[in-house]
């Protein structure tokens, strides 16, 4: 059995507290890094915002090849970065070879 | 170059033609696994973007009414509200084996029977607008769970296909040519030995029957 774990800013994450989910409330992107990896082992799925990701792309690139946690970019109170659509389309390059899906 | 390092002998080639007959089979198979793979990716990828927008544009506008929320309430109220859970999710992870990829499936577990009892305060203290709020955001979850098992698996399946693409790759532009020219080379080296054994041998006989019978 798996919990699910919310990382942001405290303003982007508290409402996901209501619905079950472990709320991380972290502003630092070196203490999430942290906080990151004691989660790993522990929790199915961590969504973290997509600002305090953009921080910690080789940490989370770290977890791309495991089965879980799933480590998902959600967009937080500060706006929607682009960074998850990006992440995607990455991911289409990497196997297509070039991104095929939206044009470039 | 290859054929430099190898003997030209008989067991060798056999070895090397075995070796081909196997590297074009594996190409073969490969190349099916990376097909049928990208086939599936592609279904796979089309939906983790669609997920993607629906998730995004919905925190987006759960975000909207936690901020309406928190105008009509004081600060401390609202985390009292949220502070102590009622409801609480687990995930089951499944293994799926897509390919020889194993993707995971989550099968959710709430603590209380009913999905939709999320609400962890009374009525009296807060306002109608956390309500929404609160359940503006329940109403996405699922859709973000999905989110998380496609793009999860979308990940690992892009790392699969890299990795067999490069197999791929390496079989048809390496292995199988390299093969190739090796087998050529001992069976020219063979083909030489033996016509230099037969003129050696015409010669023996030319010279024998020269020393018998004094031909010219």
């Amino acid at each position: 059995m798996c919990k699910i774990a919310v990382i942001g800013d405290y303003d982007s994450v508290y409402g996901f507290a209501a619905l079950g989910i472990e709320i991380f409330p972290v502003s630092d992107p070196v203490a999430a890094g942290e906080k990151l990896h004691r989660l790993a082992t522990e929790y199915g799925v961590i969504y973290i915002t997509e600002h305090l990701a953009a921080g910690l792309q080789s940490e989370i690139e770290k977890y791309a090849d495991r089965v879980t946690p799933a480590i998902i970019q959600i967009p937080g109170t500060s706006g929607n970065t682009g960074e998850g659509i990006r992440g995607v389309r990455r991911c289409v390059e990497k196997a297509v070879g070039s991104d095929i899906l939206f044009g470039s | 170059m290859a054929s430099t390092h190898i003997t030209p002998t008989r067991m060798e080639l056999t070895r090397l033609k075995n070796k081909l007959v196997l590297a074009v089979r594996g190409h073969r198979r490969l190349k099916d696994k990376r097909d049928e793979l990208m086939r599936q990716f592609m279904e796979m990828i089309r939906e983790n973007m669609e997920l993607r927008r629906k998730v995004e544009a919905g925190i987006h506008a759960a975000g909207q009414n936690f901020v309406i929320a928190k105008a009509a309430m004081d600060a401390a109220a609202l985390n009292t509200a949220l502070m102590v859970p009622k409801q609480e999710i687990w995930l089951e992870i499944r293994r799926r084996n897509v390919m020889g990829v194993n993707i995971p499936v989550f099968v959710t577990k709430t603590r209380t029977a009913d999905e939709n009892d999320i609400y962890p305060y009374g009525l009296a203290f807060t306002s109608g607008d956390l309500d929404l709020a609160v359940k503006s955001l329940a109403d996405i979850l699922p859709d973000m769970l999905k989110l998380a098992e496609t793009e999860k698996a979308c990940q690992l399946m892009a790392e699969e296909i890299e990795k067999t693409r490069r197999r791929v790759n390496a079989l048809e532009h390496v292995t199988i040519p390299e093969t190739k020219k090796s087998i050529r080379y001992i069976t020219m080296k063979l083909d030489e030995n033996e016509r230099s054994a037969q003129v050696r041998l015409m010669k023996v006989k030319d010279l024998m029957l020269e020393e018998a019978h004094h031909y010219p």
